[in-house]
């Protein structure tokens, strides 16, 4: 069982669908404590980076605990900009920071937002995207992007390069919507599902 | 690099696909869950759910229509017509829109473009505009799916719901719908270079040049199209072989 963390950032009805479909159980706890005992979790969301204000310090000390326990966390879109330490779209608002690095307005050079199916290129080797060739297209829409660091296994181009999949251990972030992103989506969320049942093991430190 | 998208759109009344020209004369095309599976195979990039007698008849969108459209589909979906209110687009969000397209009520009371950008995200508001050249050859906007016209300018309605919080403008000729003549590329650049928000050019398409003309002249950033591609089969994945060959970035 998956849990999938909804903190009121946008509409989750096709992220529930796309989970389905991937043929992942989940539900949306309510409190922080049922989080603990599960075998995955995902953070969607879409908006403001000032929404996650909503994970609140009991949710965000829940989180990072289940993560350090070797929990696999997906992160979605803004979701996945929250495992950063922050954005400059709300500066003073921390991230997870489970990554390192800051989430900056994409340059405006090129149309802001970003709003599109636009091109993956893989750089490293990646459990998430066991199944994704290089150059697969996926959906994106978001005007702030995370930074490409060790973390990055996937790039995108627009208005400069930035980390569209990034990958950690046990921790994953996706900039653009799997959900939205057809058949290559759904792989990806096939791959979490099948990530999350494998036997978890503890990050080093 | 960022594909131009390729939208296919289902004016859907009473349950079932339809086609107008210039707004009237609608005629039956199908089932609009069916063609959505259709398209979504073909590989349509998106698709667009108009409840065309909405706004008219007062009546919310079909809720029940949506849910069969998006019970199989993974890509993009925006439902219009008859979004007035946060309740609205919650209802159609809830039934399996990922977008909500605005036209009267956006151009009655602009401020609720706002609100729902403040609390779905930009990415989730889409204003649709309907413009039609005036004899001084400005782009005049119309309410009420082309029937009640407005003091507003195409250009200006544009950057201001971009302003308040549009993610997208859905820019549709009156002159060119259901004509088949070719976009507007006049209209649909003039809106593309003074926004910084995705322009999805509408009306008009009848051929695949009339798509490379858009992508091109026009700067449309997606083309939306509803005949074209209901009656043929395979026209999604043709037209997208025609316009790489032709240099422009699609999804294939």
């Amino acid at each position: 069982m998956i849990a999938l963390i909804d903190y009121g950032a946008g509409n989750l009805t096709s992220v529930r669908k796309g989970l389905a479909a991937a043929g992942i159980d989940y539900f949306t706890p309510a409190d922080p404590d049922e989080i603990r005992k599960l075998s995955g979790l995902v953070i969607p969301g879409v908006g403001h980076f000032s929404a996650t204000r909503a994970i609140t310090a009991a949710w965000r000390m829940s989180i990072l605990g289940v993560v350090e326990c070797g929990i696999p966390l997906l992160g979605i879109c803004l979701g996945m900009q929250y495992l950063f330490e922050g954005s400059e779209e709300a500066p003073g608002v921390p991230g997870l920071g489970l990554i390192p690095g800051t989430c900056r307005l994409i340059p405006s050079i090129v149309k802001v937002p970003h709003v599109g199916w636009n091109d993956l290129t893989i750089r490293k080797p990646s459990r998430l995207l066991a199944d994704i060739a290089d150059g697969t297209q996926a959906y994106f829409t978001h005007s702030y992007a995370a930074p490409v660091n060790d973390a990055t296994v996937a790039t995108t181009e627009y208005g400069g390069t930035f980390a569209a999949v990034a990958e950690r251990g046990n921790i994953f972030g996706v900039q653009f919507h799997p959900e939205k992103s057809s058949e290559a989506g759904l792989r990806i969320l096939r791959s979490f599902a099948t990530i999350s049942k494998s036997p978890h093991f503890q990050i080093s430190k | 690099m960022l594909s131009k998208r390729l939208i296919a759109c289902l004016d859907v009344r009473d349950g079932c696909v339809v086609k107008g020209v210039q707004f009237e004369d609608l005629a039956t095309a199908g089932d609009p869950a069916a063609l959505a599976r259709r398209y979504d195979a073909e590989g349509i990039d998106e698709l667009v759910v108009l409840d065309i007698t909405a706004t008219i008849e007062k009546r919310r969108a079909l809720e029940d229509t949506l849910r069969k459209v998006s019970a199989e589909l993974f890509i993009p979906l925006t439902i219009g017509g008859g979004i007035r209110s946060e309740q609205d687009a919650a209802a159609a969000l809830d039934a399996g829109a990922d977008k909500v397209a605005l036209n009267s009520a956006a151009l009655e009371e602009p401020a609720l473009l706002t609100r729902l950008a403040t609390r779905y995200g930009s990415q989730a508001v889409v204003v649709a505009i309907d413009a039609k050249r005036s004899e001084d050859g400005r782009y005049e906007v119309f309410a009420r799916s082309g029937r009640t016209a407005t003091d507003r300018e195409a250009v200006e309605w544009a950057r201001e719901a971009a302003d308040r919080g549009a993610g997208e403008v859905l820019l549709t000729s009156i002159d060119r719908d259901g004509t088949r003549a070719g976009f507007e590329c006049a209209l649909t650049a003039a809106v593309a270079s003074s926004v910084s928000i995705p322009v999805i050019a509408s009306g008009g398409a009848g051929t695949f040049e009339h798509f490379y003309e858009v992508f091109t002249d026009g700067r449309a950033d997606a083309a939306l199209a509803a005949s074209v591609f209901h009656f043929s089969e395979h026209a999604v994945s043709e037209l997208k072989t025609f316009l790489r060959a032709r240099g422009v970035p699609v999804r294939l």
